[in-house]
């Protein structure tokens, strides 16, 4: 994988700017879809998914009171695991992304959400939601890109050390809910020099991160295996083993989103000004699916949707498989790859590439281009801004939406919309 | 009992290490929604149809109530169609029924979305969230030798709330009531059958017939309306008229006026003057430009993320007016006493609007 910019066959070589703004056009008329038809349904499905989670939580830590015998153990750990694997990846993760804030519900909301996890919500929000997803795969800007413990794109720049790569990433896999800890904390750079280590909002957040691991081992290693009495030490493993599945489920799945053979990266200058039509762009190459049955999206919490995901961050989850065959077609008729596959050949995928480039790149060293400056007199990015309506793009769309469905939709939508809102100007008492 | 509160806050405590990060309530809220002490809900018991186009719920609140006052009001969490919604309504019923039971009369508003799904659709059992009784639209602390209530539409509803609370300490009692037809009349029995038994003076205004009520008009129905104490409740262009009336007469202090407050939707390209209540500081915003970029221009310090409206960092709570999704032109409306968190870098004024920060 080299930046999509540095390739010689450039992936978009074919797509004018006008074609990238269509695109844009084309995927927030699917998203409108999605929001118009937003409502009770899926209410119901995240409040389906919360209680069974709980009931499952619930009901595993009950019967690992009686760790002691070993079917208890099995059945209770397993239990767990699930409901660890549920409540990090299809609720917790959604929920921070803001996925069901339009329902209102305080209980369910991104501003309100604490998870299962060692990094407490609030930092996780900002280096994933804020960074990760504004920024992805730009190489220098997204951390995700290697966690910064890793090489695995041709651009980064390769030294000794990495050649232990495959054992770093390995490590992080068992602990990973620590890693993305200190992932969140950005421990590598704020260790580095005395004033950031002593910066006070790094202090801070230092203190909320051990404030959170205190607690969640104290449940975890105390007072559950406390509560279980003689099974202490059976619950004990009982609960190591279960949070041990979970860091190895989630970063099996997180590794499948974004390091597979096929998925582009991007140069640091390369998104100066970026449109809403190029970021979306940039999300559809940036990412890759993973293909499975129904259960196995849920326990990826949907991340095996990852590239639907990518291009509408804040859409239910649920609403994910629903439009994956649509997102298809458009990448079909705009001839770009979309990329997926099963778990294990995506694991595979990524694990090979972790493992390649722990080594230098082979072949004569190739002369590596001076690291472009970013141009400070480029102009901001707008990326909230959609294309303007195009009436004679009717043509050119054939299948999927076209461009006069998708204009006439978001008119018809905000027409709805301001309707809705006039109507509900009601009294104050009624 | 210090010794054994103390035990108690230490077991809580203990319980909510063991439930974290969850709070236990979070589990006990599935099967006892009633008693969650840190948010109050309430269970709809039956609902009445009052006139074709409305209906009395009874409603019997969780822990944590606290009894209304005659003529106050409550804020309903409805959700509908996986939306909450808050709205108020006033309280209905006597006071004093078992376990804190009262009752709210909704009428149905053309379009509105939470009056139609409670008068229409909502089932006995359903759970709503509420807010603690508000509203100073009581009688007070004296009960008034001579009481007037003018009223029009739903207007009727706070009053019959204070008709039913009062009318055994109540003398003197007239009410003066607009509708647009006597089949219209919310309590139009209970009213008819109060002004029968004489407890009561009922003048019914029936406006599709007979034009609506000037205050002019008063003179003549009741000569002593200038004596008496007044409550008048209903749409906004009455009250006007009344308090000017009354105004003219030098007896403003004898008349009390409950108004509905609508929000104001201005034109979706027109933006509008946004505050932000904390720091005091009011900004006009344009219709096409992101809140976040208004306040930023403005120097106010702004929580900003992704500012593409994906990241969500830039969340901040409406508390009244109404603003625009840049994306797709969705409206958000928020009401006074309503808080809804909004992303305010792909949202734009539409209207006035107060934010909280």
């Amino acid at each position: 994988m080299t930046t999509m910019q540095r390739k010689e066959n450039n992936p978009i070589a074919h797509l004018t700017p006008e074609d990238i703004e269509q695109i844009g056009r084309e995927l927030d008329a699917i998203r409108d879809e999605v929001i118009e038809s937003r409502g009770e349904r899926d209410a119901a499905y995240i409040r389906k998914v919360i209680r069974t989670q709980r009931g499952l939580e619930l009901g595993s830590r009950a019967v690992l009171l009686f760790s002691l015998f070993p079917p208890a153990w099995i059945l209770g750990t397993a239990g767990l695991s699930i409901a660890k694997i549920l409540e990090n990846m299809e609720i917790g993760h959604n929920i921070m992304h803001g996925q069901w804030d339009w329902m209102r519900d305080p209980k369910i909301h991104s501003t309100k959400w604490e998870w299962d996890n060692a990094s407490p919500s609030e930092q996780w929000k900002h280096s994933h939601n804020e960074l990760h997803h504004t920024y992805t795969n730009v190489v220098g800007k997204d951390n995700d890109l290697g966690y910064g413990i890793m090489r695995v794109d041709e651009n980064q720049p390769w030294s000794p050390a990495l050649l232990g790569q495959p054992l770093y990433n390995f490590i992080n896999a068992c602990f990973f809910e620590y890693g993305i800890a200190a992932y969140d904390l950005e421990l590598g750079r704020n260790l580095k020099t005395k004033k950031r280590r002593r910066d006070p909002k790094f202090r801070a957040a230092l203190r909320a991160t051990r404030n959170k691991i205190g607690k969640q081992m104290l449940k975890d290693y105390v007072l559950h295996p406390a509560l279980s009495g003689p099974s202490f030490l059976h619950t004990i493993a009982a609960n190591a083993t279960a949070n041990l599945v979970r860091n190895l489920w989630t970063h099996s799945v997180i590794m499948c989103g974004h390091f597979p053979q096929g998925v582009e990266t991007f140069e640091r200058t390369s998104i100066e000004g970026e449109t809403r039509g190029e970021w979306y762009l940039r999300q559809m190459l940036g990412s890759a699916n993973i293909s499975g049955s129904k259960a196995m999206h849920i326990m990826t919490g949907n991340l095996s949707h990852q590239i639907e995901h990518h291009l509408f961050p804040d859409l239910p989850s649920n609403r994910y498989a629903e439009i994956a065959p649509k997102i298809r077609a458009l990448f079909e008729k705009y001839d770009l790859k979309y990329v997926t596959g099963p778990l294990p050949k995506q694991v595979g995928s990524a694990w090979a590439k972790v493992f390649r480039l722990a080594l230098p790149d082979r072949g004569p060293a190739t002369e590596r281009p001076a690291r472009k400056k970013i141009d400070p007199a480029a102009p901001k990015a707008q990326r909230w801004k959609r294309a303007e309506p195009v009436a004679a793009a009717v043509a050119t769309a054939a299948s999927t939406v076209t461009a006069a469905a998708s204009t006439v939709t978001a008119a018809a939508s905000n027409a709805a919309a301001v309707a809705a809102a006039s109507a509900a100007v009601t009294p104050a008492k009624s | 009992m210090a010794v054994t509160h103390a035990l108690r806050n230490g077991a809580w405590r203990v319980v909510e290490l063991i439930t974290t990060p969850v709070v236990p309530t979070d589990y006990l809220d599935a099967v006892a929604p009633l008693r969650n002490r840190t948010v109050l809900r309430a269970k709809i018991e039956s609902v009445r149809p009052e006139t074709a186009r409305s209906a009395s719920l009874l409603l019997r609140p969780g822990v944590g109530w606290r009894p209304h006052t005659p003529g106050q009001y409550v804020r309903l969490g409805v959700d509908v169609n996986g939306v909450r919604l808050w709205r108020s309504y006033s309280v209905t019923s006597v006071p004093g029924l078992r376990d804190g039971r009262f009752s709210v009369t909704v009428n149905e508003v053309p379009g509105g979305a939470v009056s139609t799904h409670l008068v229409r659709y909502t089932k006995p059992g359903t759970i709503v969230h509420l807010d603690l009784p508000a509203g100073d639209f009581t009688l007070g602390a004296q009960t008034p030798d001579k009481a007037l209530f003018v009223t029009a539409g739903s207007g009727v509803t706070p009053v019959m709330g204070l008709l039913r609370g009062h009318l055994s300490s109540l003398r003197d009692v007239v009410v003066v009531h607009s509708a647009r037809t006597g089949g219209d009349v919310v309590f139009g029995n209970d009213l008819r059958k109060l002004a029968a038994e004489g407890r009561i003076r009922l003048i019914e205004r029936h406006t599709a017939e007979q034009g609506r009520l000037k205050p002019a008009d008063l003179d003549d129905l009741v000569p002593d309306h200038l004596e008496r104490d007044a409550w008048a409740c209903g749409p906004n262009e009455l009250l006007d008229d009344l308090e000017a009336h009354w105004a003219q007469a030098g007896a403003t202090a004898r008349l009390r006026t409950e108004r509905f407050r609508p929000v104001v939707v201005g034109d979706a390209s027109a933006g509008g003057e946004v505050t932000f209540s904390r720091t005091g500081k009011s900004v006009p915003a344009s219709g096409a430009e992101p809140i976040l970029d208004a306040g930023e221009a403005a120097g106010v310090l702004m929580p900003s993320g992704c500012r593409m409206g994906i990241c969500f960092k830039c969340v901040l709570p409406l508390r009244e007016g109404a603003v625009r999704d840049l994306r797709d032109g969705t409206v958000t409306v928020a009401e006074p006493g309503d808080d809804i968190p909004i992303q305010t870098c792909i949202n734009a004024a539409a209207g006035p609007c107060r934010i909280e920060l």
